[in-house]
């Protein structure tokens, strides 16, 4: 075994992790190797210089400080994970609801393109709402030309002439 | 019977405090003492300590018995430890960057006294705890957590790598580099060191 390799392994030799094996080497070298055998007992003497260190004790109101924090913990944790929930809820409910209003709404019924019966009585609607403020003024309605061809008839009902909406379209 | 510590985290995780608070009293002192080796300053190692806890109370919820306790304790610890020694290192570097050069300094550069007279400095205020102190601080970090849990927490190589997320291999080349560069730093303590004796383990 060479030199270098002894020295690689001489941390596990002397802390007793290696295999009987290697323990055997490393010893048949150590007892032929001045050197290495220094180096051994310098590194035994590094640890003994290590166990020279003080430990130090944790200052009094250590335990009390941590358990402060801990104690504090809960609330924070609650809260974190409550405060993205209500923005999850409602982001989840507005979803459903657009999906819901978007689902329904008329010009998805399959024939958007083709205006069925539901457009045309919309359109003729439309057309009777429009008219309807002039309908409604007795004096523009009597002297409308198309209506008088019409005073034979209309002098049966002279106070209130309701002509239908179709009628003075036509 | 005693619980062991995983049983003890699973107590906790189920919600009793006082398995938890067991758990503080126990690892308390060992945990302030390696943060307080790796940043040299018990308030700043008591404050890190305070932060493992409250991390350990956290994750309690997720804790899964997958690894033995005390390597899942040191390994947020060394994570928190080297957090804060890189972040110091860093407020370090911008503060010499930020403060106002001197003029003096700069026509003197500085000179570093010989080895020798270093030790002999060291030696001569009769402080070897002190000049221990700084070898091991002097190590790179990861080297110094490395040599901080084998030797004061006798973790085996495999705890120990866990903790510092390496193989056993790089682990061992690691520690080897680390007590290299503490015997050839401590060699003025270390030179009367007894002859190995065949089989004989560390000192404990």
């Amino acid at each position: 075994m060479k030199c270098e390799d002894v020295s690689k392994g001489l941390i596990a030799y002397l802390d007793r992790r290696t295999d009987s094996a290697e323990r055997h080497e490393i010893e048949e070298h150590l007892a032929h190797c001045a050197d290495c055998r220094a180096r051994a007992g310098e590194f035994r003497g590094v640890w003994s210089a290590m166990d020279e260190l003080p430990a130090v004790e944790p200052s009094f109101g250590f335990d009390a400080r941590v358990r402060q924090r801990i104690a504090a913990e809960p609330q924070r944790a609650w809260f974190r994970w409550l405060v993205p929930q209500p923005r999850l809820a409602f982001a989840a409910a507005l979803l459903v609801v657009l999906a819901v209003w978007v689902a329904q709404r008329p010009g998805n019924s399959g024939n958007a393109g083709i205006p069925g019966p539901t457009a045309a009585a919309t359109e003729q609607d439309f057309n009777a709402i429009k008219d309807l403020g002039v309908l409604e003024n007795y004096d523009v309605v009597t002297k409308m030309d198309a209506l008088s061809e019409l005073v034979p008839t209309a002098a049966q009902q002279p106070e209130k002439p309701q002509p239908s909406p179709s009628e003075s379209n036509d | 019977m005693a619980r062991s510590d995983v049983q003890l985290m699973l107590d906790a995780k189920a919600g009793d405090t006082a398995s938890f608070d067991f758990l503080l009293v126990k690892y308390r002192s060992p945990l302030v003492n390696f943060l307080f080796r790796m940043v040299r300053d018990q308030a700043t190692a008591e404050d890190l300590a305070q932060e493992v806890f409250l991390r350990v109370y956290r994750a309690r919820k997720q804790y899964t018995p997958s690894a033995k306790f005390t390597t899942w304790l040191f390994r947020i610890a060394t994570n928190v430890a080297l957090n804060s020694v890189r972040d110091n290192r860093h407020q370090k570097m911008q503060v010499s960057l930020d403060a106002p050069a001197s003029g003096e300094e700069e026509a003197a550069p500085r000179e570093l006294p010989a080895r020798e007279m270093r030790i002999d400095e060291h030696l001569l205020e009769r402080d070897r705890v002190a000049f221990i102190q700084r070898a091991v601080a002097s190590l790179p970090e990861k080297q110094r957590a490395a040599v901080l849990l084998h030797k004061y927490e006798e973790m085996d190589y495999a705890e120990i790598a866990k903790v510092l997320d390496c193989t056993e291999g790089a682990l061992k080349s690691l520690l080897f580099r680390a007590y290299e560069s503490l015997r050839v730093q401590l060699a003025p303590l270390v030179s009367q060191a007894a002859q190995p004796r065949a089989g004989e383990g560390r000192p404990s």
